[in-house]
Parts: C-alpha cells; sequence; structure tokens
C-alpha cells in the first residue's frame, strides 16, 4: 500500500540505543602513518627485474624463482577476464606488489613494534588469543609478523606456520609438491599474477588423526596505499585428521585503487574433515580477485563459511572439488554491496567421486545502488554416480536502486543424481518494520535486525566474536547511505 | 483520561475508512470494540499504533493529554501503547528472546541484564502454561496461528504497556491458545493494565469484567454501552445497529 500515514516514517536515526552500540566506523578505517624508510617497496609495475627481487627479498629456493618467472609469463599472455564486473579501474603498472615491514618474524607480542601492535590492537587480535584460540598468524601488509600456536596443538603434529617459513623449513617438500596444484598459474590471469607475485600467507599441515578443537585463525590486512595483496594459504589435512581454519580480514581506506589476489588452496585427506571460514571486510576501493579451491578424497568434507563486505569489485568463487567417492562440500555464504559496490560471488561444487554431495546456501544483501551477482555452478560428471547436489540462494534488497542478479549453472553429465535448486529475491516488508516498531524499536534498529537475521544462517555458523563482527559490520553497512 | 479520540477520519488511497470517529478510555479501564467486518475495527488499532499504511485527514488522537498524531510508531510503543497483531510477522534469524531483549532495551534505555530477564520470561511463560523453548525458536517463524497468538501475549505481559489493544477479529484460535489468550488478558488487567479488545468472540471475554462496550459501524462508533452489550450482539447480531 501505497498510502501516507500521520507520522512519516522517516525516523530521524536512533544510534544511542543500538542492537551493538560499541560500533565505531573508525575502527575499520583506521590507518596507521607509515614512515617510507621502514619499508622496502618494488618499484611500481611488473617486470621480471620485480620478481627477480621479490625473490631475492623472499630467499625463495630456486625452485620458486623459476615458478614465478613461468608464472610472470603465463601472466603477460592471458587476457583480463571479460565476463564479470567491470576492472578497467585496475592498473597493473601503478600496483607496488610488494611491502615488507623491516620486522622479523616475532616470537612474543612484546617484540611486535608498536605502530604494527597498535593496529592489530584495534582489530582484536590479542583478546583473540587470549580467548585461547589456538593460533595466531597475523598478516601485515605481506609478511606474517607474529605468530604463535598453543602447545597442545603442536603436540598433535600440527604445523601452522608463514609460507616463507614452510618453503625453508621441514615441510619444503610436502610445500613444493602441492603449492599452486590445485589452482595452477595457468588458471585465469590473476592466478598467474598471484604465482609471480604471492608474498605471505599461511602453511597449514594436520598430521592423520589430528584433531585440532579449537579454530586456528589468521588475520589479514592491507596497510600501504597501492600495495597489492598476494598471500597464499596451503592448508593440507590428512588421513581422518579435523581441522576449523578461521580467516579474518579487514583494510583501512584509501583512495588509489588496490588489488588483492591472493590464493586458497585446501586439500582435504581421505575421511578427514575442514572447515574453512573467512570474514573480508575489504576498504571500498578495493579489487578483490580472490581464488579459492579444496579438493577432498574419499570420505573427506570441506565447509566454507564466508562472509564478504567491502571491496569495489570482488570475483570470488570457492570451488571444492569432491574427487573421492563419498566426499562432501558445503558452503554457507553472505554478500553485502553497499553504495558503488559490485559483488560478484557464489560458489562451484565439481562431483568426481561417487555419492558424493554438496550443498551450497548463500545470502546477498544490497543496498544505496549495490550489485550484486550470485553465480554458481554445479557439475556432475558422469562418474559421480549416486550424487546429489543442492543449491539455494537467497537475496534481499533494501532499495530500488539496487540490484541482484542470480546465475545458477548445473551441468549433470549422469541421470543417476540428484539436483535442486531454490532462488528467492526478496525486500524488507513495510509490514514487518511496522510490527518491529509497534514493540519499540526504531525503525533503522528494525531493519538492522531483519538483515543480521537474514544473515544468520551464515553468522550461527561462526566462532561468536566472528559472528559479533559481522553483525558489527552489517550494522555499519546498513547506517551508511 | 488514557487514550481519547475526537472526529477522527483516517484512510488510505483507496477511501476513507474512519469516518469521524469518538471513543475515550480511563486508565485501567476494559473497553470491548465490536462491529461488522469491513466497519475499521482493525483500521483503528492500526491509526493508533501509527501504522504508515493509514493517514489520518482530520481530528485528534491523544494518549495521556498529548496528541499521538506524527509521533512515530516505535516512540508510540515507547509510551506504552501496545497492539497485538491479527498475523504477526514473521522474522527468520531473530529470535523471540533477542527480539523482546531490544524492544525491551530500546524503551528502557538501558542495557537488558540477561540473567534476570531469563528469569522473568520463565515465570511469565509458567503464568502462561507456555513452553520456554518458545523464546528461542525464530519470531514467529513457522508458528501455527495458535503460536503466534501466545507469543504476542507472551509479549504483551513481558513489555508491559499501559494501553493495549488486542485484535483478535479473526480468532479460529484452538482452545489452547485460547486459555493462554484469557490468561494474558486477566494478569494484564489485574496488573492495572488498560485494554481495548477488538473481537468477534465471546470465548475470550469470559469471566472478563468489561467496562464499556462500542459498537463500530462503518468508521463511527454508532452505540456504547456496558458489559451486557458483548451478550445482547452474540444474541441479535448488528442489523439493529446498521443503516443507523
Amino acid at each position: 500500500m501505497e498510502a501516507r500515514t500521520d507520522n512519516p516514517i522517516d525516523i530521524s536515526e536512533d544510534r544511542s540505543g543500538g542492537l551493538i552500540p560499541e560500533v565505531e566506523r573508525g575502527l575499520y578505517d583506521f590507518k596507521d602513518e607509515e614512515r617510507d624508510e621502514d619499508f622496502l617497496k618494488a618499484e611500481e609495475g611488473l617486470t621480471e627485474d620485480i620478481i627477480r627481487f621479490i625473490s631475492k627479498e623472499k630467499h625463495d629456493p630456486d625452485w620458486m624463482l623459476e615458478f614465478r618467472l613461468k608464472s610472470l609469463e603465463i601472466y603477460n599472455r592471458l587476457e583480463v577476464p571479460d565476463w564479470g564486473p567491470p576492472i578497467d579501474g585496475l592498473n597493473m603498472d601503478r600496483i607496488v606488489t610488494y611491502v615488507k615491514p623491516k620486522t622479523k618474524m616475532s616470537a612474543s607480542w612484546d617484540e611486535v613494534p608498536e605502530d604494527i601492535k597498535n593496529a592489530f590492537e584495534k582489530l582484536g587480535i590479542p583478546q583473540a588469543e587470549r580467548e585461547a584460540l589456538a593460533g595466531v598468524g597475523a598478516q601485515y601488509d605481506s609478511e606474517l609478523v607474529y605468530h604463535n600456536l598453543r602447545k597442545d596443538v603442536e603436540a598433535q603434529g600440527v604445523v601452522y606456520t608463514d609460507m616463507e617459513s614452510a618453503l625453508t623449513g621441514e615441510y619444503s617438500e610436502m610445500v613444493r609438491s602441492y603449492f599452486m596444484k590445485l589452482v595452477p598459474p595457468t588458471d585465469h590471469k590473476f592466478a598467474a599474477l598471484h604465482g609471480a607475485v604471492w608474498s605471505g600467507g599461511s602453511f597449514v599441515y594436520a598430521p592423520p588423526g589430528a584433531k585440532v578443537e579449537i579454530p586456528l585463525q589468521s588475520y589479514f590486512r592491507l596497510n600501504a596505499p597501492g600495495a597489492g595483496q598476494f598471500e597464499h594459504t596451503l592448508i593440507i589435512i590428512d588421513e581422518g585428521a579435523d581441522v576449523h581454519f578461521i580467516e579474518g580480514c579487514s583494510a583501512p581506506k584509501y583512495n588509489i585503487a588496490n588489488l588483492h589476489a591472493g590464493c586458497v588452496e585446501l586439500f582435504v585427506g581421505k575421511n578427514a574433515h575442514l572447515r574453512y571460514s573467512t570474514i573480508e571486510n575489504w576498504s571500498k576501493n578495493m579489487y578483490n580477485l580472490n581464488t579459492k579451491r579444496a579438493i577432498c578424497e574419499e570420505g573427506g568434507t570441506i565447509e566454507w563459511i564466508s562472509g564478504s563486505f567491502g571491496s569495489h569489485v570482488s570475483y570470488l568463487y570457492p570451488t571444492s572439488v569432491l574427487k573421492g567417492d563419498h566426499s562432501h562440500g558445503e558452503f554457507t555464504g553472505i554478500t553485502f554491496a553497499g553504495k558503488g559496490q559490485n559483488l560478484d560471488t557464489g560458489a562451484k561444487m565439481i562431483h568426481i567421486g561417487k555419492n558424493t554431495s554438496s550443498f551450497i546456501d548463500t545470502k546477498s544483501v544490497c543496498k544505496s545502488g549495490g550489485i550484486s551477482t550470485y553465480r554458481s555452478s554445479v557439475e556432475i560428471r558422469k562418474s559421480a554416480e549416486g550424487s546429489k547436489a543442492s543449491v539455494n540462494c537467497g537475496s534481499l534488497m533494501l532499495d530500488s536502486v539496487s540490484r541482484s542478479d542470480t546465475i545458477p549453472a548445473m551441468d549433470v553429465r549422469t541421470d543417476k543424481a540428484d539436483v535442486g535448486h531454490e532462488a528467492k529475491i526478496g525486500r524488507i516488508s513495510d509490514e514487518a518494520v511496522f510490527y518491529m516498531m509497534s514493540r519499540g524499536i526504531s525503525e533503522t534498529e528494525a531493519r538492522a535486525m531483519i538483515v543480521s537475521g537474514f544473515a544468520n544462517p551464515v553468522s550461527k555458523e561462526l566462532p561468536l566474536e566472528y559472528a559479533a563482527e559481522m553483525n558489527n559490520l552489517i550494522k555499519l553497512e546498513m547506517e551508511m547511505g | 483520561m488514557i487514550l481519547d479520540i475526537k472526529g477522527l477520519r483516517a484512510g488510505t488511497e483507496e477511501g476513507e475508512i474512519l469516518k469521524g470517529l469518538d471513543l475515550s478510555m480511563n486508565a485501567g479501564e476494559t473497553h470491548v470494540l465490536m462491529g461488522p467486518n469491513g466497519a475499521g475495527k482493525s483500521t483503528l488499532g492500526n491509526v493508533i499504533m501509527g501504522s504508515p499504511a493509514y493517514k489520518v485527514t482530520e481530528g485528534s488522537l491523544e494518549f495521556e493529554g498529548e496528541s499521538l498524531l506524527g509521533v512515530a510508531v516505535n516512540e508510540r510503543a515507547k509510551k506504552g501503547i501496545f497492539l497485538s497483531f491479527q498475523n504477526p510477522l514473521e522474522v527468520p534469524g531473530l529470535t523471540l528472546e533477542a527480539f523482546l531483549r531490544s524492544a525491551i532495551r530500546e524503551k528502557s534505555g538501558k542495557p537488558v541484564k540477561v540473567f534476570a530477564f531469563r528469569k522473568k520470561m520463565e515465570e511469565t511463560a509458567a503464568l502462561l502454561d507456555m513452553d520456554m523453548a518458545f523464546a528461542e525458536r525464530d519470531l514467529n517463524t513457522g508458528f501455527s496461528g495458535g503460536e503466534k497468538k501466545k507469543a504476542e501475549i507472551f509479549q504483551l505481559l513481558l513489555l508491559e504497556p499501559k494501553l493495549a489493544i488486542l485484535d483478535e477479529t479473526d480468532s479460529g484460535l484452538d482452545v489452547d491458545a485460547v486459555r493462554t489468550v484469557s490468561k494474558g488478558i486477566r494478569l494484564f488487567k489485574e496488573n492495572g493494565g488498560t485494554l481495548l479488545i477488538i473481537t468477534h468472540s465471546t470465548r475470550i471475554l469470559d469471566d472478563l469484567d468489561i467496562d464499556r462496550t462500542h459498537v463500530l459501524v462503518d468508521g463511527r462508533i454508532v452505540h456504547s454501552g456496558d458489559g451486557t452489550l458483548v451478550e445482547e450482539i452474540n444474541a441479535g447480531g448488528y442489523a439493529k445497529y446498521l443503516g443507523a
């Protein structure tokens, strides 16, 4: 009904007694003043010299230098993808690909330099650690500067370290045999770029039967103008092991176009279980072109939990390759596209083994002209007899200037499979807002509560402090114009 | 007077529904509003609460001596007005408990003490013979008609408004829900609450001490009387008031 009321609904925003009263926008927009002399920057632009410089700086083994150079060659050959949101605002010649704080890995919090510590304080890392999380590997620009793993987790033989250490340490052969095997540099232009300039990231290895009850966590952020971040996450879960890995990302705001082209490779062994959770909150000028992929052996399970916030443009489609019989993939995610954002996200499931199963449940919210495109693909190969796949996507449009699209693809090559798809696009009903307001809740609050409720399938899968952070982010997005 | 309505005209773009309505209530009183379908009973409840679906064009609407016109819905709630909905809205992902906690915090302006609030919820649920599992379910989501009604009464008792408008026109409630609603109404009344009950059903009015009964026909109150009027209308219908 279009009828007006005796009380116009444009209630002045009441922020005093909010759902989460401690929200401070500043928390997510802060940046520390970096003194240039503290940082070694690669020259802007991408040449073979730069690749050699990066490789030398990182004390790469020879094979890695070769890998980087080969990737650069592929990068130069491949075209920028033309099927998604425009990325012409991106000028690779201007991206500083490598920024490294002059800090060695620190064993204790006390040794971390003050300005870096301040940034982490604001992101809540030490608190999180005090709350007995299993390990902290926090990334400051390109290098890990702080890393700690709980003794009980270590005792089970679980390895959690930065990629650089993994590359040269005890597990170097393992890294070599798995690195970019699941996401080869030939996959797409930005995978090639990643192969050439990757820096930082985490390495996890869980030996057979290891059960890590508390999540391993890592926090990434970008802090230098024009700096790209190309962290590599490599997780190998051996037979029967069980791990939950959480990655939180946030970045301060900058005017120069920023690029994030990370890569995540997850190897889930026979009857192993991995839950990989991410909350990403990129600054609104970020091009987030991230590639995430998992492969499951027989009876293995991969569970993705994903909250995508921020960025100017995102291409993000975590892929699960269900190779082994009876392997299982699940993806639960939410995307929030606000003003000036074009987020193209979704998930892919590739069924190869017999009796494999997959489940996709995605939510997207768009407001203030934001564009959210849900793109998924479910592929059931001829070999995957007896497989089941279910796709469920819901969109919530908060106004009429925003846009939400759904592009689900299904490629089923066997009759002996069971696939289902459901898509819903909705708006917040005036009647629901009236109902909630009739109990004393302000309009802004009512809308935020409805959106948080919509996001609940994702937040309920996250540990409490991450769920709270996600609700904070939703509330901030709702309050912004 | 807690509620004072004079010459109230309101409607939608499709037309006027309330056509010069007068109604006044004293604090602590229980009034029953009856009338044929389409007379404007539910509209009145919605207009008092401030529904954006209706526009007031004329007349006055005062609560405790202050005009409600132009006052936001949530501010009306904070002043102590409560409207139980015929069809309470579903909000997936938001538990009834979390919803109520937010509502109480908004009203009191203070954070709600989780433990004390839980205890109060348990007591209220016990009074209404309700299962506490209710509070942990998503607000009205997947609730049956009867469960929604019970949840509304549960909210009424926890939010402790001064004036409760209960829209029960489309009752069709099961025995269990009728019992809960009746019990809730009695408890609310015992605590000094003012009630405006919009209904066809007399079951929820059984054993209830009614101060005034009003007959609403075509947007106006055409007749008022005491509690016995309810029986009278049930026996004779609205025929004698139509075309009045």
